[in-house]
């Protein structure tokens, strides 16, 4: 016989999901709901790529929030320099063909940005005082935020529309963008090919053992600045996937965006408990909802002080973040 | 004699702290005097610009506590600098109505900004040291965004200007075209600041911190209360950020949000960076160093390569967060003591020379 306090703890991801999901859903309307979820996915897959690395070096990568920033302009780069879109794009072949070819190569040249900056800034400190990491990130952080001002200006910058943003599908009454589900599709797609890749693929197992004990791994014949490496690009990756996804749905974008953006992801990853990926989507949905709820109750202005207020409040009760206490998953 | 002279001075630390600020207050005035200086620019401007760098300087020394000593990275410095400024702003100006002397706000800038410091370091000083620099990442960047929000109270992007200003007996209020009074009390304050982060560092304080900042776990096992030094040393640096705050607020007499930008936070860890983390006199060259790269060399490079091809057409002075963030990382990995790098000296006590 399982007492209901055990099974809710055994279960606690699954109550606290559906305990945000329920109360949002009767507050908000439907919409609201769909807005919540797509701006808490283009989150997660930002978050992702902190909490992986926390897991692995214990480093805040604070030049992710640039390094998805950085994405944003890319992805708006191979758009019009390359792909030369400027219009709405009617042909549905079409628009999936582009839309693949800019994720796919938005996600590998972020990864090789992601790559580099492992190589260059993080590798030669692995064994120094844990400072040193931490101040050369907040200064790529900076160096990325000033090239791109260098390279764009510092105006907001407009994507070119080509997707059709009045499509839209219907479930009875309730009318849901094409824009969202693709978004929020999108996420699903690569936090389950994550998730997978973590949990099956040699990679993902070498990943596993040296976020829990490197020196362990390294004696098993883990190769440990491969696997680091690998971690960063893969992160960097999906945050590129996420720069995508965020010039799609909110349509503009400029060089400081990163900031507050690598900010609320990394709540995301410490609300769900940081080091564990399927935390880092939770936290990242429960951060859409707080925002988009702060919106709906008139503090637009203020949804970025409530996000920190959220980020300092878990940290003070529960550190470990939702999932946090499930540390087997760290990866 | 000399040697006598050395000894002594190493025993009595706040004495020689006196002595080199002395000098250098001297050197400094005569040096902008000469006409190799005065063809940048005038002896006033120069005397406000070392004013103007003293600020950054106090910040440098508060931010050195925290981070050089305590081993604690604060990401969001400028937030307390912020608090100090609006601490005048609502003591001492038209706006509010209060009029409480300058010289009573300096210890009340101190104190809110301690409290700030408190409030927002014990949550997060019991967890992980890393957390705290996304906490005050995050601090950094909402307290600018909350006086930019309050406007009812801070009249949001507009600032609240007409600040009073310092006032003393006999030469009366200070005024903004005359740059000696706020020269001298510049270095007043730097003397007393350094003074009191020295004693401090060289107490069971100071101590207690570089065994934290070594190594936490063995510190924490030989009886220092972890988090209650940690706390402390990162209120200390607060209030020394609202201290500069308060000086920044008179001296202006004008505060706004843009002012304590995250920018802020970044320059003022660089200076440290350069100069030299843990190093209290690194720390304040570091900082004076760049602030004069920030304010005259950019500029003048902009100048200087005007019609030049290719280097004329650099705008160095949008470069500058660029060179401060390669400086933060260049640092790191070759030269992470800065150019003048904390030393191990014994300490000095009464007899110990004598050995």
């Amino acid at each position: 016989m399982v007492s209901p306090l055990a099974w809710a703890k055994r279960n606690s991801v699954l109550l606290w999901v559906a305990a945000v999901a329920i109360a949002f859903f009767l507050a908000v309307p439907p919409v609201q709901f769909v807005n919540a979820l797509t701006l808490g996915a283009i989150y997660a897959l930002i978050a992702l790529g902190y909490t992986m690395v926390y897991g692995i070096v214990e480093l805040i990568n604070f030049a992710h929030g640039d390094v998805f920033m950085l994405g944003t302009f890319v992805s708006l780069s191979v758009l019009i320099d390359l792909m030369g879109v400027t219009g709405p794009i009617t042909n549905p072949l079409q628009l999936t063909a582009v839309l693949i070819f800019i994720l796919a190569v938005t996600m590998i040249l972020m990864g090789a940005v992601g790559f580099l900056i492992e190589k260059l800034a993080y590798r030669p400190l692995r064994n120094a005082p844990k400072l040193a990491p931490l101040i050369t990130a907040i200064g790529v952080s900076f160096i990325l935020q000033n090239i791109v001002q260098l390279w764009k200006g510092p105006y907001k910058t407009n994507f070119p529309q080509f997707f059709p943003m009045d499509a839209a599908l219907m479930f009875g009454s309730v009318r849901i963008g094409l824009i969202n589900v693709l978004v929020i599709a999108v996420a699903l797609i690569l936090m389950i090919a994550l998730q997978l890749f973590i949990t099956r693929s040699k990679t993902g197992r070498a990943m596993r053992a040296t976020a829990l004990d490197p020196t362990a791994a390294a004696l098993m014949g883990v190769n440990i600045d491969a696997t680091i490496s690998r971690t960063f690009v893969i992160g960097a990756a999906i945050a590129g996937a996420g720069s995508v996804m965020f010039g799609l749905y909110l349509g503009i974008t400029d060089f400081s965006i990163g900031f507050i953006a690598g900010l609320k992801a990394f709540t995301a990853a410490v609300v769900g408990g940081i080091g564990n990926t399927l935390g880092a989507a939770l936290g990242a949905f429960t951060i859409g909802f707080t925002e988009v709820g702060a919106t709906v109750a008139g503090f637009s202005r203020w949804k970025d002080a409530i996000v920190f207020i959220l980020l300092v409040a878990f940290l003070t009760f529960r550190p470990n973040g939702i999932l946090g206490s499930d540390s087997s998953d760290r990866a | 004699m000399m040697n006598r002279m050395r000894e002594y001075l190493l025993r009595h630390r706040s004495l020689d702290i006196v002595l080199r600020l002395t000098a250098i207050a001297i050197v400094l005035p005569l040096l902008a005097a000469t006409p190799i200086f005065g063809a940048f620019q005038p002896f006033n401007g120069w005397l406000t610009g070392f004013a103007n760098a003293a600020i950054f300087v106090m910040l440098a020394i508060g931010l050195n506590i925290v981070v050089g000593k305590a081993g604690l990275l604060d990401l969001g410095f400028a937030a307390f600098f912020a608090i100090g400024a609006y601490t005048y702003a609502f003591g001492a100006s038209a706006y509010s109505g209060n009029d409480i002397p300058f010289w009573l706000m300096l210890p009340i800038g101190a104190i809110v900004t301690a409290i700030f410091g408190v409030a927002i370091g014990a949550p997060t000083l019991r967890l992980r040291g890393d957390y705290l620099a996304i906490v005050t990442l995050g601090f950094g960047e909402i307290i600018p965004n909350v006086l930019l929000n309050s406007d009812k109270y801070t009249l949001g992007t507009n600032g609240i200007s007409g600040l009073n200003r310092p006032e003393l007996p006999i030469i009366g209020a200070f005024k903004s075209n005359e740059p000696w009074p706020w020269f001298i009390l510049a270095v007043v304050l730097i003397g007393l600041i350094m003074i009191a982060a020295d004693r401090i560092s060289f107490s069971r304080i100071g101590r207690a911190w570089e065994a934290i900042r070594e190594d936490e776990l063995a510190a924490a096992s030989n009886g220092i209360n972890t988090v209650t030094f940690k706390l402390l040393a990162f209120a200390i640096g607060a209030s020394t950020a609202g201290i500069a705050g308060a000086f920044l607020a008179s001296k202006l007499s004008f505060v706004s949000p843009d002012q304590f930008k995250f920018s802020v936070s970044v320059t003022v860890l660089s200076m440290l960076v350069l100069g030299g983390i843990g190093n209290l006199w690194g720390a304040a060259i570091g900082a004076f160093l760049l602030y004069f790269v920030q304010s005259i060399l950019l500029k003048q490079l902009n100048e200087g390569f005007k019609g030049v091809p290719v280097l004329g057409e650099i705008d160095f002075l949008q470069l500058q967060y660029l060179l401060f963030g390669l400086a933060l990382v260049i640092m790191m990995l070759r030269r992470p003591g800065g150019l003048f790098p904390e030393r191990r000296v014994a300490r000095h006590r009464p007899g110990a020379s004598k050995q």
